[in-house]
C-alpha cells in the first residue's frame, strides 16, 4: 500500500502542513484586522450611544443631540432602492437563468452585468444626478437617492440571484414538466422557493452596501444638516455613512464632534448586522423547510 | 419495424422515419419503431446510442436541449403527437428519470403536484388521488401515516417509487422509464420490475435500460440500437435467443458494450 520510503513520507506530511499554513494565515491575518476595527469602533462609539442619541435630532451644530434624521433618511433610501431594485433585479434573473436562448447576445448581457457591479459608486453618483435629478427633474431627493442605490444595486441582485437559480438541479425542473407543468409552473413551484435562500443573500449583500455608500447619495439629495424628517419623497435626507464623513473630515470642531463620529459609524454596523441577523434568521428558517439538498 | 408475434395488438405509440438532432449531430437516425399497447418495451444498447433520446423525444423533453430538433413522425393512437399541445400530451405520456427526482415536498404534494397543475384543487379529490396512486406502487402501506413527511427522507426505492406514483396521478397512458433502476440497489430493482410487471396490464410501458439482464427479465418486446439506428426489435425472447443480426448478437453475447 504504502510504496515511499518513510522519508519521502515525511517530507510529503511536513510540505502539507506548511501548505495548510499558507491557507490558514491570510484567514487568521483578515480576522484580526476585523476584529479590531469592530472593537475598536464599538469601544469609542458604545458609550455615545444612549436612547436620545437614536431619537433626537443634532444639536449645538452637531456636537451634542441625536443623530434621528440620519437613521430615518438612510432606512428610507435603502427602502426605496430595495423597492426598485428587487422585483427589477429578481425579474432580470429569471429571464436570464431560465428563458434566455444561449446565444451571444444573452452572454454579452451577463457579461455586462457582471462589469456593471464593478463600476464605482461615485460613477453611479453621477449618471443620478444626469438621469433622475436633473433629466427626470425629481431634484435633490429621497426618491432620486434611492434610484440611484437601486441602480448601483440591480447587477449585485441579477448577478447572485441567476446564479443561486442556475444552481437549482434540472432534475426538479424536469420532474415537473414530465406531469404537464407550464415552464413558468416549474419555475415558480420547483425552482423559485429553493432558489430563495440564494437570492435573499444577494439582496442582503446589496442591503448593507446600500446603507453604507456615501458617494451615490452625495449629489442625488443627501443634506449636510436638516432638523425635519422627510415627510415626502422629494426632500433632502440625512443619512449615516454621510454625515459620518461630514463629523470626521469637514466639521469645524473636529475633536468635539468626534464622539458622534464613532457613535454613528457603530449605529451603521448595528444596523447592518441587525439586518443581517434578520436574513440569516430567515434563510435558516427556510432552508430547513425546503431542505434538498441530500 | 413492428415486432415479429405481435401483428394483431394494436401500436399505442409510434414512429416513422424518427430522426433527432442536436445542433449538427444526429442522434437518432431514421428509426420506425411500433410500441405495442399494454405491454413493456425494452430499449437496449451501448452509452451513447440515442436510446435516450428516442425515448425523451416521445414526450417532447428532448427539446429541454437547446439546438433539438426532430423529423419524421411520431404517432400516439395513429395522431402525430406534435398536433397534441405539448402540456396536454407530457400528460398522457409520462416520464420517470434515471435519478428519483422528488420534489423536496411532503409526499403528499409530491403527488398532489400533477393534479393541481391540471387544475384539481379540492382536497377530498387530491385525498383519493393520493391514496389510489400510492396504492398502485405498493407504497401506500408504508407511507399513509407519514404523508406529511418531505419526500426526501424516503429511501431511493421509495422515492423511484413516488416518481412512478406522481406520474400515474395524472392518469397517463404510456409510461416512459429512463432507466429507472440505475440508481437502485438489487433488491429495489427487482421490486420496481415487479410493478412494472404490474402496471402493464393497463399502461404501455417503454423502458430505456443498459442493464440487459432487465431487459430480458421485465420486457416483452425489445428493441436493440446502436449508433442512433434501431438495429433490430422482436420480441424479448426472439431478441435474446436467435437475434437476427450479428450486431445484437454480438451485444448480447457481452462482446461489445
Amino acid at each position: 500500500m504504502n510504496s515511499l520510503p518513510a522519508d519521502r513520507r515525511r517530507r510529503k506530511y511536513f510540505l502539507s502542513n506548511v501548505y495548510f499554513l499558507f491557507l490558514a494565515v491570510p484567514v487568521i491575518i483578515f480576522l484580526v484586522f476585523v476584529a479590531y476595527m469592530v472593537f475598536y469602533l464599538f469601544r469609542n462609539g458604545i458609550n455615545v450611544i444612549s436612547w436620545e442619541f437614536i431619537t433626537r435630532p443634532p444639536e449645538r451644530g452637531m456636537t451634542a443631540g441625536g443623530i434621528l434624521p440620519c437613521i430615518v433618511g438612510t432606512l428610507y433610501v435603502t427602502l426605496v432602492s430595495l423597492i426598485f431594485s428587487i422585483p427589477i433585479g429578481v425579474f432580470a434573473a429569471i429571464y436570464l437563468a431560465e428563458y434566455a436562448p444561449n446565444n451571444l447576445l444573452t452572454r454579452m448581457i451577463r457579461s455586462a452585468v457582471r462589469s456593471l457591479a464593478g463600476i464605482p459608486s461615485i460613477v453611479y453618483g453621477l449618471f443620478g444626478v444626469a438621469l433622475f435629478v436633473r433629466g427626470v427633474h425629481l431634484g435633490l431627493s429621497v426618491l432620486a437617492s434611492g434610484l440611484t442605490l437601486g441602480l448601483m444595486n440591480l447587477p449585485w441582485i441579477i448577478a447572485t440571484a441567476e446564479e443561486a437559480l442556475s444552481s437549482i438541479p434540472g432534475s426538479f425542473r424536469e420532474g415537473a414538466l414530465a406531469v404537464g407543468a407550464t415552464k413558468w409552473e416549474a419555475i415558480r413551484h420547483n425552482v423559485l422557493p429553493f432558489a430563495f435562500p440564494g437570492i435573499l443573500t444577494g439582496i442582503l449583500l446589496a442591503l448593507a452596501r446600500t446603507m453604507g455608500e456615501t458617494a451615490p447619495i452625495l449629489f442625488t439629495g443627501v443634506t449636510y444638516f436638516t432638523r425635519e424628517l422627510p415627510r415626502s419623497p422629494l426632500q433632502k435626507f440625512m443619512a449615516l455613512p454621510y454625515h459620518l464623513f461630514a463629523l470626521a473630515t469637514q466639521h469645524d470642531q473636529l475633536m468635539k464632534a468626534r464622539p458622534i463620529a464613532f457613535g454613528t459609524a457603530a449605529v451603521l454596523l448595528i444596523l447592518v448586522l441587525m439586518f443581517d441577523g434578520v436574513a440569516f434568521l430567515l434563510r435558516m428558517r427556510i432552508a430547513t423547510a425546503n431542505k434538498w439538498q441530500v | 419495424m413492428s415486432p415479429e408475434g405481435s401483428v394483431n395488438s394494436p401500436a399505442k405509440l409510434a414512429t416513422k422515419n424518427l430522426s433527432v438532432f442536436y445542433g449538427s449531430f444526429q442522434a437518432v437516425i431514421d428509426v420506425g419503431i411500433e410500441f405495442p399497447a399494454c405491454a413493456i418495451t425494452a430499449i437496449i444498447g451501448p452509452s451513447g446510442c440515442g436510446k435516450s433520446t428516442l425515448l425523451r423525444s416521445l414526450n417532447r423533453m428532448n427539446e429541454l436541449i437547446e439546438g433539438a430538433k426532430i423529423r419524421g413522425e411520431i404517432l400516439l393512437d395513429g395522431k402525430n403527437i406534435y398536433q397534441l399541445n405539448v402540456l396536454e400530451l407530457r400528460k398522457r405520456v409520462g416520464m420517470v428519470f434515471q435519478r428519483p427526482n422528488a420534489f423536496p415536498l411532503s409526499v403528499f404534494d409530491n403527488i398532489a403536484y400533477g393534479p393541481r397543475v391540471h387544475g384539481i384543487n379540492r382536497r377530498q379529490k387530491l385525498t383519493e388521488i393520493v391514496e389510489r396512486s400510492l396504492k398502485a406502487v405498493r407504497l401506500w402501506d408504508e407511507l399513509k401515516d407519514r404523508l406529511d413527511q418531505n419526500a426526501l427522507g424516503l429511501t431511493d426505492e421509495q422515492r423511484q417509487r413516488l416518481c412512478i406514483a406522481r406520474m400515474l396521478a395524472v392518469e397517463p397512458e404510456v409510461l416512459l422509464l429512463d432507466e429507472p433502476c440505475s440508481a437502485l440497489d438489487p433488491i429495489a430493482t427487482l421490486h420496481i420490475e415487479d410493478l412494472l410487471r404490474q402496471l402493464k396490464e393497463k399502461y404501455t410501458i417503454v423502458i430505456v435500460t443498459h442493464n440487459m439482464q432487465q431487459a430480458a427479465r421485465v420486457s416483452d418486446f425489445t428493441g436493440f440500437m446502436l449508433l442512433g439506428k434501431l438495429i433490430e426489435f422482436g420480441t424479448t425472447s426472439q431478441i435474446f435467443t436467435r437475434p437476427q443480426h450479428p450486431e445484437t448478437e454480438n451485444y448480447i453475447s457481452g462482446r461489445f458494450g
